[in-house]
């Protein structure tokens, strides 16, 4: 065991307070991915990633660009079906069923692990009607009031908007559109959420506001998230796995899983040395 | 040494003095000329139309022309009523919205949203060759091919100048204007509001009808407009297909002449200048030119207000 050091102090005071309750193994995961290599064509974005995903957790997936872990996310919804010559091998488990099988519809997968993006990709529609997209297609009926009412006030943002149902969702600020895509999200009522980089476009303040937000979902929802930024994962994440690229023996760059473990184990005392050099600075 | 730094800096800051500089001038203007080429065309047509419409209403009551149903310029006391010409052109042109409209916007869809990579490669320069063939080839197309060999079987009591034939043809004319500008306005969609929909459980097809085709509206509603415009401006087929015989009918088995058709035979009649036949070429030039011109205005509202809408 290293001792925590002085670089990798800075990220202590960021760890998150939940971190004390969370078992040092996954007990009951909501994914579990085998042995999983992405390909786009020939190319192996990332190569042999196992991992379980734990319910009601947040696991955070950190590592330099290009390491494929957006890659590796978008896998769990399969949302790399889109990109021709994308294919997966290996398994991904949901729930001991793999989602890539036979007879899954990819659309149903979506149905129950949604997604948040970079960019807060908004509709052009109004407020209102971007909550009720997800279960107006989904064959939901009737009068959607009361859930787009229920969804924004989870996502916080009801008191900001409340009064402004019909207004174009293009005239709320980053951060509130942001939030907006999680209300959406989550109106859908997704077991797990994937968010990739969602507060890469927002200012401190909303990042703020949307990180209190996760971690107040998490208590419902399993939560997925890429981000570049330390702090980020060390203070929502419960679990962080840390990916790298790596020239293999053919010279060729892939994405590999370095390590993963609690939050605060792999941020206080990284087993890996890749690990401690990327948390503390020295790379990527 | 440090002096003599300076000094040196100084020699290369020397500036020389400012000259005009005539070619540049050249230049801007004939840019310029060249920029304003259509907008002095645009009014030349205008005052060209204006003088003889204005003399052709001080001999026929515009109130006559624009509510007359009888269109007979060339009898003796002949009549001009322009309401024929008008039902002949709105007949005409609906017939190829109604085609142009569902199998253009289909075709965008396609291409946008379905198509592979390499099926779009091929099939959209294919679809806007079909936009390079000589209007007088669809007209003969229409006489020929389709009232003759087609639609005469379908409907034996059918004219051989007939509006269907030449309005059906003018839709197939006009899709590729539609499909091409429709694909472009969903294509600059981006990406990641497709990512969204997906993401939602959306299938492909509730993507593209609920989420990339409003974000594109007013590209495709532009689309739309540039199309209709181009049905009504249209002369080569109405004129070869659907006859001149002024009616004022909407039964498309039969023969019509639009304002175009009407302004293309008498123009190339041996109409005496100056003479009130002659005239009414203007009036009813002038009155197209008005119609078309109210429609790009509108349109450029309605392209307005979508964006503002949905930027």
């Amino acid at each position: 065991m290293n001792q925590p050091n002085e670089i990798t102090m800075h990220l202590d005071h960021a760890l998150s307070a939940r971190g004390a309750s969370i078992p040092p193994e996954t007990s009951d995961p909501v994914f579990t991915l085998d042995n999983v290599s992405v390909y786009y064509s020939d190319y192996e974005a990332i190569r042999n990633v196992t991992l379980p995903i734990g319910r009601n957790e947040i696991t955070a997936f950190i590592g330099p660009s290009g390491c494929g872990k957006s890659t590796l996310l978008r896998s769990f919804n399969r949302m790399n079906d889109l990109i021709p010559g994308a294919h997966l091998k290996g398994t991904v488990a949901y729930h001991g069923t793999d989602i890539y099988g036979p007879n899954v519809d990819p659309i149903e997968v979506r149905r129950k692990v949604g997604m948040v993006f970079q960019k807060p990709n908004v509709f052009p529609k109004s407020i209102y009607e971007n909550v009720a997209y997800g279960p107006k297609v989904n064959g939901t009926k009737g009068n959607l009031d009361d859930l787009v009412e229920e969804c924004l006030t989870r996502a916080a943002l009801w008191n900001e908007v409340k009064d402004d149902l019909k207004k174009s969702a293009y005239a709320l600020s980053g951060g509130q559109q942001q939030r907006l895509v999680i209300a959406r999200c989550i109106a859908v009522k997704p077991e797990v959420i994937l968010m990739d980089e969602p507060c890469a476009s927002l200012d401190p303040l909303a990042t703020a506001k949307i990180e209190d937000l996760m971690v107040e979902l998490a208590s419902e929802y399993t939560i997925i998230i890429v981000t570049h930024n330390m702090q980020q994962a060390a203070r929502v994440s419960d679990r962080t796995a840390f990916f790298t690229a790596e020239l293999d023996e053919n010279e060729i760059r892939h994405g590999r899983l370095v390590e993963f473990g609690r939050t605060r184990e792999l941020f206080s005392s990284p087993t890996d040395p890749r690990t401690e050099d990327y948390i503390s600075g020295r790379f990527g | 040494m440090a002096t003599n730094t300076v000094s040196e800096t100084a020699e290369g800051l020397s500036l020389r003095q400012s000259r005009p500089r005539y070619g540049e001038k050249i230049i801007r203007f004939i840019l310029a000329l060249a920029a304003f080429v259509s907008i002095f065309t645009t009014f030349g047509i205008v005052i060209s139309l204006l003088i003889p419409s204005i003399e052709f209403f001080m001999e026929v009551p515009i109130t006559d022309f624009l509510f007359g149903t009888v269109w007979t310029p060339l009898f003796k006391n002949g009549e001009f009523g322009v309401i024929p010409l008008l039902s002949g052109t709105i007949v005409i042109t609906l017939i190829a919205i109604a085609v142009a409209i569902p199998l253009g916007l289909g075709a965008s869809i396609y291409l946008s949203e379905y198509a592979s990579e390499r099926v779009r490669k091929v099939l959209k320069p294919t679809l806007e060759v079909l936009a390079g063939i000589p209007t007088v080839v669809f007209g003969f197309f229409a006489l020929e091919f389709l009232t003759q060999a087609i639609l005469i079987k379908i409907f034996p009591e059918i004219e051989v100048f007939n509006a269907l034939s030449a309005g059906l043809i003018m839709g197939v004319m006009i899709i590729p204007t539609i499909a091409s500008l429709s694909e472009d306005a969903m294509a600059a969609v981006p990406s990641g509001l497709r990512d969204g929909a997906y993401a939602l459980g959306s299938s492909k097809r509730q993507t593209a009808i609920k989420v990339v085709m409003p974000a594109a509206l007013s590209g495709i509603v532009a689309a739309f407009v540039l199309g209709i415009s181009r049905a009504i401006g249209e002369t080569m087929i109405v004129t070869i297909a659907a006859g001149l015989q002024p009616q004022l009918s909407f039964n498309p088995l039969m023969g019509m002449q639009t304002m175009t058709s009407y302004i293309a035979a008498a123009g190339s009649g041996d109409l005496a200048t100056g003479s009130i036949e002659y005239k009414s070429i203007f009036a009813v030039g002038m009155l197209l030119f008005l119609l078309t011109f109210l429609m790009n205005i509108f349109s450029i509202r309605l392209v307005r207000r979508f964006r503002q809408a949905y930027q």
